[in-house]
């Protein structure tokens, strides 16, 4: 009975004041698009309300992304209602969703480079002009900051490029909650926790908290399952276009998330297989430029070499060095087969942008795909093809370009050139960054496939559970190695310990 | 935890310095390399360091300082103007003429011209073209114009413009006031302004703000026409000082404005660029192109292979400064 009554008090319109749970921020009704054949969204029914955050989990691919920028005003439905407080929306775009205070952190960093922090603050607040606009451009971003991270140790007048990638995120997500003359109601968070260390990740779902309990409404979209099950009020899952479930996130476990995306085989397999015994032949020997003390870096054949620790110690150079070492002797660095890297930021440093998927599978194989002087488009290929069916690439066809696939799908490319060539050493560079769990499951399954048969990965991850993967775990604090667990002595608390604690 | 914050915000701030530093140093490069082409003319000849000599070295700076600028606003946008120096050119045989024997004519040219690039920035935008392509077409229609206009060399600055190019200030000279104000106020609305960031944005990220609910068409309409603009006071400018006018007058300008700006600290992607180390640069390249080169004695026939040699080895220190940021 009280939902009746709730009801009835919506179509009155005046459900601003009433029950939490039934006056909704935004209402789609049949939401649906296509991209040319593609179909993006079926008919999604989504809402949100007022102080609630809403845990949006699936594929990448399931159409999280395009429902989102459809809440965001970014993309208009093909068909469908858009319901902002109870009034229907019929020319839904950016300028009226900022007016009605939705507001979007979108998984790919968009602040611009080239300009300061303030200045990167303005460009969402119309109203910030006039004598004194930095000044308060400056306070309010500052302001903001301090409140979600505190000791973040970012000045508004830092030049955006100059930051890291984690203080980029900060920046991007303290913005979104700024405010001047446009009201606040709902803020979308796309995986905004990729780039960020546990310490400061924490930070901010402690204020997606506050926010919430304050009566703001948060949609939370995030591949690591147990930030959505710990601070979303709701958990919407989503699959091939559709909404396949929905329900209050205390009814969820991870099991049954995993379930209702469709990921659900291999998960048990990682933790229950057995550690190598016997160390084959070296692969690399490596010792960090600043270690002081005796300690290095060993890895075998067929061996899976986690590096651990927070963002940003010192990992990615030690791989860096590993992959220069293998062209060109190095002191402190041997390395005794053919290297190649999987780069994290993917963005900048794994695809290239303007070439086919066949075209960035082949490039670091040019030399077996050669006849005479030339690339043989049919060995390009015939490689491609064979990587698209092993990892399951989704596209109708690999000579597309690498944009027509979603963030998860260019991922798999960039492991389908480090594993159809010809490096028996792979280095991986935080890889899983922003990529759904059921991709990750294929990739551990297709790490641990390819290290039976004799190839060797040094892993570099931010998610301690990618660690159950790995043989070995070398632990990196300040550019130092600090600990070396193997897999039966690895627990979580003992690479926080050695992480955190002071370096001996 | 608290331990590892502090030292977290600490290594976060030597890292931020060091790419600070880094940057200040290049900011300082083009007026380092103007001392430096200073200290060389005031070496191989001491007496053009006066109010006379700088008025006379300095004399050719203030078209080319505005054209670098000029070509700084589309280098802003990631575009690029391969037709700023015809244009100048085209710009010139109007003043000499039409603006001086039927001035309203002359002016209505001109704002039509400024139109002219306006529509440039709105169909390289609309129609996704690339700038390059379609300004260097539009260069020889520029200089076709310019030919139709004033087929042989001559024509006769307006005397209101020569009166004002031969403006004589007390103890600083003009050419060097002059450049001093364009810093100041292209420095102050690009650099300072609300809409200055917009407009610096859009070469720096693009989709962002198209997100955030401005209008990409509008920026780029707006870059095109502020060179479209700052072309003209340069041809206008140019004339003022050569009294008259030929359609090849200004064919020199293109590169020489895209050189200013890169030597000035600007980037071609990413909406890096500086207005007051644009005018440094063009500065610099005015001072290196022929007083320097005449000091030293080197005959006219090697003076722009000199001119090219002085630009690599600025621009490769610029470069090696860079280089060490990372």
């Amino acid at each position: 009975m009280p939902q009746a009554n709730a009801d009835i008090v919506r179509l009155d319109g005046a459900e601003k004041h009433f029950g939490a749970a039934n006056s909704f921020i935004i209402r789609l009704d049949g939401a649906e698009k296509h991209f040319g054949a593609v179909r993006a969204l079926s008919g999604v029914d989504f809402h949100v309300g007022a102080g609630e955050c809403v845990g949006l989990v699936g594929h990448n691919g399931a159409g999280k992304s395009t429902l989102m920028h459809m809440v965001a005003g970014t993309l208009v439905p093909d068909s469908g209602k858009i319901v902002v407080r109870g009034a229907s929306e019929d020319n839904f775009s950016v300028p009226r969703a900022q007016q009605l205070g939705i507001r979007c952190v979108f998984q790919e960093l968009s602040l611009c480079p080239n300009l300061s922090v303030a200045e990167n603050t303005r460009i969402n607040h119309p109203s910030l002009t006039g004598f004194g606009w930095r000044r308060k451009a400056a306070d309010l971003i500052a302001a903001k900051l301090d409140e979600i991270f505190p000791d973040h140790g970012i000045s508004a007048f830092d030049i955006a490029g100059d930051l890291s990638i984690g203080r980029r995120q900060m920046v991007e997500v303290a913005r979104a909650f700024t405010l001047t003359q446009d009201p606040l109601e709902l803020v979308i968070l796309d995986e905004p926790t990729s780039s960020l260390d546990a310490h400061t990740a924490g930070q901010l779902l402690a204020f997606v908290r506050r926010f919430v309990a304050g009566g703001g409404s948060c949609i939370l979209i995030s591949h690591v399952l147990g930030e959505v099950l710990q601070n979303a009020d709701r958990i919407v899952v989503m699959r091939d276009g559709k909404v396949v479930a929905a329900d209050a996130a205390k009814s969820f476990d991870r099991d049954r998330l995993v379930t209702a995306m469709g990921g659900a085989e291999g998960h048990q397999k990682a933790a229950t297989e057995t550690a190598k015994t016997e160390a084959g032949p070296l692969r690399v020997r490596a010792r960090p430029a600043r270690q002081q003390d005796g300690k290095e870096l060993v890895a075998h054949v067929g061996e899976i070499i986690g590096l651990a620790g927070l963002a940003g110690h010192g990992q990615t150079d030690l791989l860096l060095a590993i992959f220069t070492a293998a062209g060109r002797a190095k002191a402190g660095i041997e390395v005794t087969a053919p290297v190649a890297l999987v780069a994290g930021d993917r963005q900048s440093d794994g695809i290239f942008p303007q070439w086919s998927i066949s075209e960035n599978i082949g490039i670091r194989s040019l030399a077996r795909l050669r006849s005479g002087f030339l690339i043989s488009p049919q060995r390009e290929a015939e490689l491609a093809d064979f990587w698209q069916k092993k990892i399951g690439i989704r596209t109708p066809d690999v000579s597309n370009n690498i944009f027509s696939l979603s963030g998860g799908n260019q991922q798999k490319v960039l492991f389908a050139r480090a594993l159809g060539s010809d490096a028996r050493i792979v280095l991986m560079d935080d890889p899983m960054r922003g990529v759904d769990i059921g991709t990750k499951l294929e990739v551990y399954d297709l790490v641990r496939e390819e290290a039976r048969k004799g190839r060797t990965f040094l892993w570099y991850t931010t998610e301690t559970e990618e660690l159950d993967n790995c043989d070995h775990v070398y632990v990196f604090k300040n550019g130092r190695i600090v600990a070396n667990l193997r897999r039966d002595e690895l627990t979580e608390e003992k690479i926080i310990q050695s992480s955190f604690g002071d370096a001996a | 935890m608290t331990a590892a914050a502090i030292e977290n915000q600490l290594k976060g701030a030597s890292t931020r310095n060091a790419a600070a530093r880094a940057r200040r140093l290049r900011s300082l490069l083009p007026a380092l390399s103007l001392a430096l082409v200073l200290l060389a003319i005031a070496w191989l000849n001491p007496r053009a360091i006066s109010y006379f000599g700088f008025s006379l070295m300095l004399n050719l700076a203030i078209p080319i300082a505005l054209a670098t600028i000029a070509q700084m606003f589309v280098i802003a946008g990631n575009e690029l103007d391969l037709s700023i120096g015809t244009f100048v050119g085209f710009v010139g045989c109007v003043t000499a003429t039409w603006l001086k024997d039927a001035p309203l004519l002359g002016i209505v040219v001109l704002a039509g011209s400024i139109g002219v690039y306006a529509l440039l920035g709105a169909l390289i935008h609309l129609r996704n073209l690339p700038s390059i392509v379609v300004t260097l077409g539009m260069s020889f229609v520029w200089q076709g114009l310019a030919i139709l206009i004033l087929p042989k060399p001559g024509g006769k600055a307006p005397d209101w413009l020569l009166s004002l190019m031969a403006f004589k200030p007390p103890f600083i000279p003009f050419p060097i006031i002059a450049a001093l104000l364009i810093a100041a106020v292209v420095h102050f609305g690009l650099m300072r302004t609300s809409y200055g960031v917009i407009l610096r944005g859009s070469g720096g990220n693009a989709a962002a703000l198209k997100r955030a609910g401005w209008s990409l068409l509008k920026t780029k309409i707006l870059l095109f026409a502020l060179t479209g603009l700052f072309g003209v006071l340069s041809g206008m400018a140019l004339i003022g000082i050569t009294t008259s006018a030929d359609a090849n007058i200004g064919n020199g300008y293109t590169l020489l404005a895209i050189a200013g700006v890169i030597l000035g600290g600007g980037e071609f992607v990413g909406g890096r660029v500086s207005p007051i180390g644009a005018v440094l640069g063009a500065l610099t390249l005015a001072l290196a192109a022929s007083p320097l080169l005449t000091f030293m004695h080197i005959p006219p026939d090697w003076q722009v292979a000199a001119n090219g040699a002085i630009l690599i080895i600025v621009l490769a220190a610029r470069v090696l400064i860079s280089r060490r940021e990372r």
